[in-house]
């Protein structure tokens, strides 16, 4: 990125930006130009360093060494009041939004003056017509979809006139169909003259999207090009710095035995914005892999704690385990049954970050692997199959005394997964396996998936990525407002199909009778 | 520019056991400021507090006679404060506890058996785990906040024993004085060390210490209780019962406060009076985080606020200091107990002010 001729003047120009943080250098001389009305893309791992580079950018963090320049001039962006002041705006991965406000006071607190909350209604209206993004003000918060609640966010932005707006991960929650909007959106943003950095690890999307890339890798620039003169492959071998490896497919399982069957199972939510489940059905033969797609928030949580025995349902046969009724059991009964999982959050769910990896595998294995002697626990015995999973699933970690919370996700994850497959599981069950994993883990965790099904184990993969679950699983099966579609296998299958099942019934309210609840999401 | 508190990036280990020591010692300093205000020779007054009781071999007695309480109380408390369930209330069990226990020494006094005293102990234990079983349940069934309710019936359970000693179990040849009858002699607690009052409880403290420790440190229980405490989500996951580990740990913190309170009216006492104890079951609070929530730490914690109790006696009889100087120090022990932790663990920055739509979205950008 050296050649910043003159020929056009650059929006934002990052010169020479380091960011270190304790044993950790994120972002290491940085150099990066972004010209009037271009989608750049920022394209990276997880840990490349692009979150701590556009958060430096936004003024949420402050670079060590380096310059910004704006429009040409030395900026120094102390905070992101100033930043949007400059004309930069940033819409987050996770969003900032009050649940049980409206559309309209959302919105109002993250504008810097509010003065006249109706002509501010009338400008929400005015913009997000605008930009094909429609927004009723009045509604709440709690009844939009995911996409409807990053348009709020997306509005908030633009309601300040921004000439570069940053997007971090924006479709990681959205359907392919929403996915398409967002893109008309950008575009039409981009022809008005403002710039997007736009940050993704999806290649597809980006050689649809944009301009041109920046490729990070372990916080230096390594590599830029035009997305559109590469491939997915040829820009993921920049992005990981070696070639893809391919997974080694496996066949579908022949089998007919069920080993997991799940027949018309009914969750009422916990909470206010829980989803309630509603006739469930579906079953896992040995050796298969049983995907469920669907956007966040659709009642997965729900679904996972009511399979592993998290939350008890009424009707013992509504879960069957090996010919075993198990809907009453807890979770100890249903692990002593062969059933292990693997919940989506590493960190205080599927972990104890301040507990050491010993302790962690005593967490979810010392029934299954016989680590008690009289109430107390063999440390010996369990050491060293902590140091087994270690080696086995090759994560990289100090000893086994190390905190679960000290190691990077994706080696925390290996762990977690290697911690499950150590145990035999006859039904293993699985959230988000790769979720914030970089690609050399992913690859290893699916392989490990793979040879546990094909030990004949019956897995159900619960994600929200698309890709994995097509990689990953033979029959898959969409959730949405808490029911799920029928199964279908995987090999017969179009995008299309599945992204109008993960729609649903978005964009429309629906107020369910049944317990009062409004569980749109 | 305002102030602006921050996580420290890597937590010291050391600090945590350090804050201890730490807080001991700025209690010390501060006593030593205050004696000089409040016009007392502030040598003399150090003198007296901390280092006269120390002197001679029956105040080191006394000493190990007021820890026990102490030590028995903190123990069971710590492995609730370790399973984040609060129990606050242990006063109220102590004394349901030695109403339980005398109760059953005042029906047998005509008795002289070797049993009695067993009995009276068993008694006592289980009057405190089910004065402390009233928060547990309602916890569990109802998640009613055990703080409240265990403070609350704390001061039912004094009134209670009030309305007994002033009421029904009044010893009738006493003068009309709000005792009830001396127990006799198979009713009260054997001394360990002739001359003193220190009796077998300091031994069962000593024991309950340790079986506690390694129960925290070696048995499943122990490792389930850290981590219902730590990461309840995980807790779950791993299948073990939230409910569970509320019973278990008022169950045993009541339990074993109910046992010290019986220790207390069998031991030195030797009655049932409307007052049996000075504040064990609040102090034992303090105990209990002084001593960083791990049992071998509480036998240590639980000697140095005996000292507390010694020593206030002491500036009081000695430099005619208030009675509220115990109490004084007890409270600057917790308070510099609690800040030197919390400074431990964050840092205060001066900053120059910044808009709050800032402080937000900082906060959800990490």
């Amino acid at each position: 990125m050296s050649e910043t001729t003159a020929a056009t003047a650059s929006r934002l120009e990052l010169r020479n930006v380091s960011k270190r943080f304790p044993g950790v250098l994120a972002n290491d001389s940085v150099d990066l130009n972004v010209t009037p009305g271009e989608i750049h893309a920022l394209l990276g791992e997880n840990g490349a360093g692009k979150s701590t580079l556009v958060k430096i950018i936004y003024g949420v963090l402050h670079a060590d060494e380096g310059e910004i320049l704006w429009e040409g001039s030395p900026v120094t962006v102390a905070d992101p009041h100033a930043a949007r002041n400059l004309g930069i705006g940033m819409v987050f991965q996770h969003f900032s939004l009050f649940e049980a406000m409206t559309v309209l006071e959302n919105i109002a607190l993250g504008v810097e003056k509010v003065s006249d909350m109706k002509a501010l209604a009338e400008r929400v209206i005015e913009v997000s017509h605008a930009y094909g993004l429609p927004l009723d003000p009045d509604r709440e918060v709690h009844t939009l979809s995911v996409g409807e609640r990053q348009r709020i966010e997306i509005v908030r932005c633009l309601l300040q006139n921004p000439r570069l707006l940053i997007m971090d991960e924006p479709t990681s929650v959205l359907t392919p169909q929403e996915v398409e909007r967002l893109f008309e959106t950008l575009r039409q943003l981009s022809v008005e003259g403002v710039s997007i950095l736009y940050i993704s690890h999806k290649l597809d999307e980006i050689k649809l999207l944009c301009d041109r890339a920046t490729i990070l890798r372990g916080g230096k620039v390594v590599d830029s090009c035009d997305p559109k003169q590469e491939t997915a492959k040829s820009m993921a071998a920049m992005m990981i710095g070696a070639e893809v490896r391919a997974l080694s497919r496996r066949q579908g399982s022949a089998s007919q035995r069920v080993r997991l069957e799940v027949q018309g199972l009914n969750l009422d939510a916990d909470h206010a914005f829980g989803v309630s489940l509603r006739d469930v059905t579906f079953s896992v033969r040995e050796g298969e892999i049983f995907g469920i797609a669907g956007v966040a928030g659709n009642g997965q949580n729900e679904l996972f704690q009511a399979l592993t025995g998290e939350r008890i349902v009424h009707i013992a046969q509504e879960i069957v385990v090996d010919d075993v009724p198990a809907g009453r059991m807890g979770v100890a009964q249903r692990r002593r049954l062969g059933m292990c999982s693997v919940p989506e959050e590493r960190n205080g769910h599927a972990a104890v970050p301040e507990m050491s990896l010993t302790e962690n595998f005593i967490l979810s294995g010392y029934r299954r692997m016989k680590l008690l002697a009289n109430g107390f626990i063999r440390k010996e015995a369990a050491e060293e199959i902590a140091r087994r999973v270690i080696k086995e699933f090759n994560v990289k970690t100090a000893s086994v005394g190390a905190m679960a919370g000290s190691l990077s996700g994706g080696n925390l994850q290996k762990y977690i997964v290697g911690r499950e497959i150590l145990q035999d599981p006859g039904v293993l069950i699985i959230s988000q396996p790769t979720w914030g994993v970089d690609a050399g883990a992913a690859a290893a965790i699916h392989q490990a998936l793979f040879a546990l099904a094909e030990n004949g184990a019956a897995i159900v993969v619960i994600s929200q990525d698309l890709d994995e679950l097509l990689t990953l699983s033979d029959h898959l099966a969409v959730i949405n407002l808490g029911t799920l579609s029928p199964g279908m296998a995987t090999a017969d299958a179009s995008i299309s199909e599945i992204g109008l099942l993960m729609g649903g019934l978005h964009g429309m309210t629906v107020h369910r009778p049944n317990g009062g609840n409004t569980d749109v999401i | 520019m305002s102030f602006k508190i921050e996580k420290r990036q890597e937590l010291d280990l050391r600090m945590f056991y350090l804050t201890p020591v730490l807080a001991v010692v700025l209690t010390v300093i501060t006593g030593f400021l205050l004696f000089m205000f409040m016009g007392y020779d502030p040598f003399l007054g150090i003198y007296y507090f901390f280092i006269s009781p120390l002197l001679t071999g029956y105040s080191l007695a006394e000493l190990g006679l007021k820890a026990s309480p102490l030590i028995l109380i903190a123990v069971g408390l710590a492995i609730g404060f370790r399973a984040n369930v609060w129990n606050i209330g242990a006063e109220g069990q102590l004394t349901m506890g030695a109403v339980a226990g005398g109760g059953l020494a005042l029906a047998l006094i005509d008795v002289d058996a070797f049993w009695v005293l067993p009995l009276m102990c068993i008694a006592g234990t289980l009057g405190g785990m089910a004065y402390a079983a009233i928060p547990a349940f309602l916890k569990a069934r109802w998640d009613v906040n055990e703080i409240l309710t265990s403070l609350m019936l704390t001061y039912v359970a004094t009134l209670f024993l009030s309305t007994l000693v002033f009421g029904p179990w009044k010893d009738p040849m006493g003068f009309n004085f709000p005792q009830s009858e001396m127990f006799g002699e198979s009713a009260t607690l054997p001394i360990v060390l002739q001359g003193t009052r220190l009796h077998l409880g300091v031994i069962v403290a000593l024991l309950v210490a340790v079986t506690g420790w390694v129960l925290m440190t070696r048995a499943i229980i122990g490792f389930q209780i850290r981590v219902v405490g730590q990461a309840p989500a995980a807790a779950a996951f791993a299948g073990f019962s939230r409910k569970r580990m509320i019973w278990l740990s008022l169950l045993t913190s009541g339990g074993l406060a109910g046992l010290a309170g019986l220790f207390e009216v069998a031991g030195p006492i030797g009655q049932l009076i409307p007052s049996i104890s000075p504040g064990y079951g609040f102090t034992a609070i303090i105990v209990a985080f002084l001593g960083r929530l791990h049992p071998i730490g509480i036998i240590g914690a639980g000697l140095i606020m005996a000292l507390s109790y010694i020593g206030g006696e002491n500036a009081q009889v000695e430099a005619g200091m208030p009675q509220a100087v115990t109490g004084v120090f007890q409270g600057l022990l917790l308070f510099f107990l609690l800040a030197s932790d919390f400074l431990a663990r964050y840092r205060i920055r001066r900053e120059i002010a910044v808009a709050s739509t800032t402080a937000r979205e900082e906060a959800l950008a990490r």
